[in-house]
């Protein structure tokens, strides 16, 4: 009898919202490669895909199709298992971030009150951070089953700038927890819809949190363990068909993610100015406050291909300096100023 | 209870198998359930500081220099057979001390209240009150290891 007496609503309420953000990530990653090609094309000068679609907006679904199809090699002198397992755990990784996000507030449908986050955990922050520790294991695994001594080189890169680029942000993010005095991020958006943005209060560590957010994103001017003119491509050079596929779509999903988390973090999240003035139904504003995040979000990612077609990739020893020397120093700076400010203003 | 078979089969994993990655992978998995077990007790904080200072951090420096090293079957130099005996005795001397302590262990039921220790404020408060002198000590501890590093890091 207890299996009656599980709420099925419930269950089948988070099984739609999950399976709601999983699809809008993958849509907002699929659409981030067209995204990249059409804002290169825009700084370069040139058109950029134009060919499949309307200003090219099937070129998507041609790439996926185009991976999907091609032959799946795996190299012969390669640990086959742990090939595979290489770029399953970076896009399970990938995904898994954003079930902590808080989305939305609250929809009021036929008397039950949805929440739009699928898990307000009382440790959100971390569980982020805890994932994307993990997340390295991809490209680690997959650079090293790969047999390859470029790929074997690309994975040592990526540990190292992954593990020295962690600890710049734990400690920009424990900042913002010590002003926000909590882990979770429902109610870290729920302080900064009745106040100001956080970014106002912490812009140091905005922008360390934004520099870290690149290098763990292996995004450009940080993306050394992908360096094509030295290392061929990096940890994914054995890859072929979908499996390289979906290292690149974990790429573009961990983008959108770090732009959620920032947008969430320090701006606002689903909150805008004058949203509690507006006088229109709880569930319209919702909605709008979803739509206020989601612009947000491309604002972020659209800042994400800006530098990449902008700033030229860092030699290693530079990235290692910047990461030990600078942002380190910066961080527990900024650490002690918070610090020192809410104990004064507590007394 | 599924979780602790695979932490028993991943643990003799680290031990048996025979290639150092695989073993260093095995660890891993072993943390997870670890982590797992945590969360099962109600104790989110830390099963998340578990995953990221161990698997997140010190395992993939673990499975950095095992990648670098490049270690295999060949290469390892043939142990005698007098270390063999000697790890069986110390490890089995090991196990003789740890069932004698956990034999007259008391474990007390847990009672209602005690649900709720593993949460990150009553986790901190109790930290920074009753056990503030050994959590002091043990970030001494961590740094005398640090300055030892760089001592012989700086030794060239």
């Amino acid at each position: 009898m207890t299996l009656l007496s599980i709420d099925w609503f419930f269950i089948l309420e988070k099984i739609l919202l999950i399976s709601a953000v999983l699809v809008l990530s993958l849509v907002v990653a699929m659409y981030s490669t067209w995204g990249e090609r059409k804002v290169a094309a825009w700084i370069q000068d040139r058109l950029g895909p134009n060919r499949a679609g309307p200003m090219g907006l099937l070129q998507p679904l041609a790439d996926g199709g185009k991976l999907f199809f091609k032959e799946e090699i795996i190299p012969t002198n390669s640990n086959r298992f742990l090939f595979i397992l290489g770029p399953s755990i970076a896009m399970l990784v990938a995904c898994m971030t954003s079930a902590v996000i808080p989305w939305g507030d609250t929809l009021t449908i036929a008397g039950r009150t949805v929440s739009l986050q699928v898990a307000d955990v009382n440790i959100g922050i971390l569980f982020i951070f805890g994932v994307l520790s993990v997340g390295v294991y991809g490209i680690m695994i997959g650079g090293w089953a790969s047999n390859n001594k470029y790929s074997l080189l690309a994975s040592v890169r990526a540990a190292s700038q992954i593990i020295s680029y962690e600890l710049p942000m734990g400690l920009a993010l424990i900042a913002l927890l010590m002003l926000t005095g909590t882990l979770s991020l429902k109610e870290i958006v729920e302080q900064q819809r009745h106040d100001l943005w956080n970014v106002v209060y912490q812009p140091l560590g905005f922008f360390i949190f934004l520099v870290t957010a690149f290098a763990e994103t292996n995004r450009a001017p940080f993306d050394l363990p992908e360096a094509e003119n030295e290392l061929n491509g990096g940890y994914h050079l054995e890859y072929s068909s979908m499996k390289l596929g979906f290292y690149l779509f974990a790429e573009y999903i961990n983008m959108f993610v770090s732009s959620a988390l920032m947008a969430t973090m320090y701006f606002g999240g689903y909150a805008f100015p004058g949203m509690d003035s507006l006088g229109v139904s709880p569930n319209l504003l919702t909605m709008l406050g979803f739509l206020a995040l989601f612009v947000k979000i491309l604002v972020f990612i659209f800042f994400f291909m800006w530098v990449r077609w902008t700033i030229p990739r860092f030699r290693y020893d530079q990235l290692m300096r910047l990461g030990w020397r600078v942002m380190i120093p910066l961080a527990l700076a900024n650490m002690l100023i918070t610090g020192a400010i809410v104990l004064a203003r507590q007394h | 209870m599924v979780l602790s078979v695979i932490a028993l089969v991943s643990a003799l994993g680290v031990v048996l198998s025979k290639n150092p990655v695989t073993s260093v992978l095995c660890l891993i998995v072993t943390f997870f359930t670890i982590a797992g077990h945590y969360i099962m007790l109600n104790a989110q904080f830390l099963a998340v500081v578990h995953i990221i200072v161990y698997a997140g951090a010190i395992m993939v420096l673990f499975l950095y220099v095992m990648m670098l090293m490049n270690l295999n079957a060949e290469v390892e130099p043939q142990k005698r057979n007098w270390l063999k005996y000697a790890g069986a005795i110390s490890g089995g001397a090991l196990l003789v001390v740890l069932v004698a302590a956990l034999r007259d262990a008391s474990m007390p039921a847990v009672g209602a209240e005690a649900n709720e220790i593993g949460l990150i404020k009553n986790l901190g408060q109790l930290l920074f009150t009753q056990y503030v002198v050994p959590f002091e000590v043990s970030s001494i501890l961590f740094l005398s290891a640090m300055v030892g590093a760089v001592v012989i890091g700086k030794k060239d």
